[in-house]
């Protein structure tokens, strides 16, 4: 249901280009289906030149290629108010292990409209217990010497359940890219954090100013602050100008629109941290780090093989603790094991994409990955979990913290791919 | 201190007297002024450190949850409306909106859940209301908090809140918030056992 809205602006794009191809001239194509839409379709064609030029200066994928996001299925985004909140990443069209910047997963604090800075106004300061209060200009932080990695960032509401159909709805919320900027260790040395120290606040500059507290041991380790993504300025939705990157912790402390940096003695507890609060020490310690995860994504949920015979099963593994060292795949419903391949290069705290040769027999079975990650923690199942918590294993089951267990793709006899939890 | 301004002056001259302090090794940037850290500073701990003077109270709050357009989002009574419920329904109306992270629909809404009262002031105070964020007073922030607070059976209609006696507000779910028995650590595993 949720993926109906795909494509329109390509397609009106493409109509509107056509139309220009086959008129040859400026002719409003508004003007010939009379319409209150307001759409591409409004502003008049270009021709083939103008077209030429555009994709010139900034080029565009094949409009035979519809790979989209969606909204989450719970709130619609836009929602009433025009604001956006949770937006999934198409992973079953994904390949290899870089998320576009187009297609990068969005979610927002409360549900906010994305705000149009202007990147010579911005500012970003650090203050509260350090020695030198620092604020920088983007130019000043451009100046200072840069540092280029590849980070996975995941939403912990990115939380498969029986309802959803596809990879994209189970787990949509989790993306990678390429973060371009300043080491905030380097920052911090700066501005001289002071004795007594523990956590930072982090804070953005959109209007509902979304905030997060972080211990001061992870920001000193290995957080930047990021302009570059994928190669170019970070886009609106993933926090123009400036983005707080927290490797490896959920998405809600990867502050965007990045304007304030206090150093504090004490967790904050904002309105996002809060929003994540746990009642047991346990679930807590689960909460702000991702465990190590993985998902097949082909085949997955509405997927469709044609008929038995060799197939690559490939998808994606991460882990919040650092690089993924192991994938294993089982084609039996979790009996045996297969070591899958790991085929990209394997970054710390980044997607690794993995593949599995295999031939399906055409009989029904249940396909699922699991991995390990360099300090040797393995991805648990859903009972596994369930025992851990000694809760017992249904569908009211709800993994506290984050939720990275096993996810199971049924393979019917006839070749479609059903989500293994309904 | 006396030591640190020192340092301070040597490295304002090592720069070339450019001016205000810069990030002493590359001698970029410069020390935001006192006016612009209190002007972006609005962060509030559970303490209410940083709470500005100001006072309201629930009579207050009321008119300004309708002058302000809290009722029109969040329902007159502050539940079963579009956006979330601030106040606990007597169980027959039911919001519209799922109950998403952090969730705050139905019966359980913000001002039960949330551990600290200043939580409440600060989301107000820099979240509300939508489309003039920011625009609220104190006092107008302290008015409002104790009106959801008075509509949720945690204080009385008379208390006025302040800088004091809001943080001091024993919140129903104060217990319900415990932080990891580790503190972060590079190479540590989230929770020893776990699968």
């Amino acid at each position: 249901m949720i993926s109906k809205p795909r494509g329109r602006r390509g397609f009106l794009k493409k109509s509107a280009a056509l139309a220009g191809l086959a008129l040859g001239s400026a002719q409003s194509v508004a003007g010939q289906t009379p319409t209150s839409q307001p759409s591409a379709a409004d502003t008049p064609p270009k021709n083939p030149k103008e077209l030429a030029k555009e994709l010139i200066a900034y080029g565009e994928r094949s409009h035979f290629v519809t790979s989209a996001r969606v909204p989450v299925a719970e709130r619609m985004s836009p929602d009433m108010y025009g604001l956006t909140f949770h937006v999934l990443t198409p992973l079953q069209d994904s390949v290899g292990i870089i998320t576009p910047s187009s297609l990068h997963y969005v979610a927002t604090h409360r549900g906010s409209f994305v705000p149009d800075i202007d990147p010579s106004e911005h500012r970003f300061m650090i203050h509260g217990m350090v020695d030198r209060p620092l604020i920088f200009t983007m130019d000043e932080l451009k100046r200072l010497p840069s540092v280029s990695r590849i980070h996975f960032i995941e939403c912990l509401g990115n939380r498969a359940q029986a309802r959803h159909k596809t990879v994209q709805e189970t787990h949509g919320l989790t993306s990678c890219a390429e973060w371009t900027g300043v080491a905030l260790s380097l920052l911090l040395k700066e501005a001289g954090v002071q004795k007594g120290a523990s956590w930072i606040v982090a804070e953005g500059a959109e209007e509902v100013k979304g905030s997060s507290s972080i211990p001061l041991a992870k920001a000193l380790d290995d957080c930047m602050i990021a302009y570059g993504m994928n190669g170019e300025a970070i886009r609106p939705q993933q926090g123009f100008p400036l983005r707080l990157i927290v490797p490896g912790f959920e998405g809600i402390h990867q502050i965007k629109y990045l304007r304030r940096i206090k150093v504090v003695d004490r967790y904050y507890m904002t309105y996002d941290d809060y929003g994540h609060i746990q009642p047991d020490a346990r679930a807590a310690a689960l909460t702000n780090q991702i465990g190590p995860k993985s998902v097949i994504t082909f085949p997955s949920g509405g997927q469709q093989l044609l008929g038995p015979g060799f197939y690559q099963i490939t998808g994606l593994a991460w882990s919040g603790a650092g690089a993924v060292r192991k994938v294993e795949i089982s084609t039996d419903g979790g009996q045996t094991w297969h070591a899958a391949e790991l085929q990209s290069p394997v970054y710390r705290i980044a997607h690794t994409r993995f593949g599995l040769n295999w031939k399906w027999d055409g009989k029904e079975c249940v396909i699922m990955a699991r991995c390990t990650d360099e300090l040797g923690t393995v991805q648990p199942t859903r009972a596994e979990a369930a025992k851990f918590w000694n809760k017992p294993l249904d569908a009211s089951f709800r993994v506290p913290g984050n939720d990275n267990t096993v996810q199971p793709w049924r393979i019917a006899s006839d070749g479609s791919v059903h989500n293994g939890l309904a | 201190m006396g030591s640190r301004s020192v340092l301070l002056a040597a490295m304002i001259l090592a720069v070339g007297g450019v001016g205000l302090a810069q990030s002493p090794t590359f001698g970029v940037g410069r020390a935001p002024t006192a006016e612009e850290i209190r002007g972006w500073d609005i962060s509030i701990r559970p303490d209410g450190q940083e709470l500005p003077t100001g006072h309201g109270s629930a009579k207050e709050g009321a008119q300004l949850y309708v002058q302000k357009g809290c009722a029109g989002c969040h329902g007159r009574s502050g539940s079963g409306s579009q956006a979330p419920t601030l106040i606990k329904s007597d169980g027959t109306t039911k919001s519209s909106m799922p109950c998403l992270a952090p969730c705050v629909n139905d019966n359980n809404v913000m001002a039960l859940h949330s551990p600290y009262a200043t939580v409440m002031w600060d989301y107000i105070n820099r979240g509300m209301p939508l489309g003039k964020e920011g625009s609220l007073k104190p006092d107008e922030v302290y008015a409002l908090t104790a009106f959801l607070l008075f509509k949720n059976g945690v204080i009385r209609e008379d208390e006025v809140m302040d800088a004091q006696s809001l943080p001091k507000v024993v919140m129903p779910n104060r217990e319900g918030f415990k932080l990891p028995p580790q503190a972060w650590k590079h190479g540590a595993p989230r929770l020893q056992n776990y699968p």
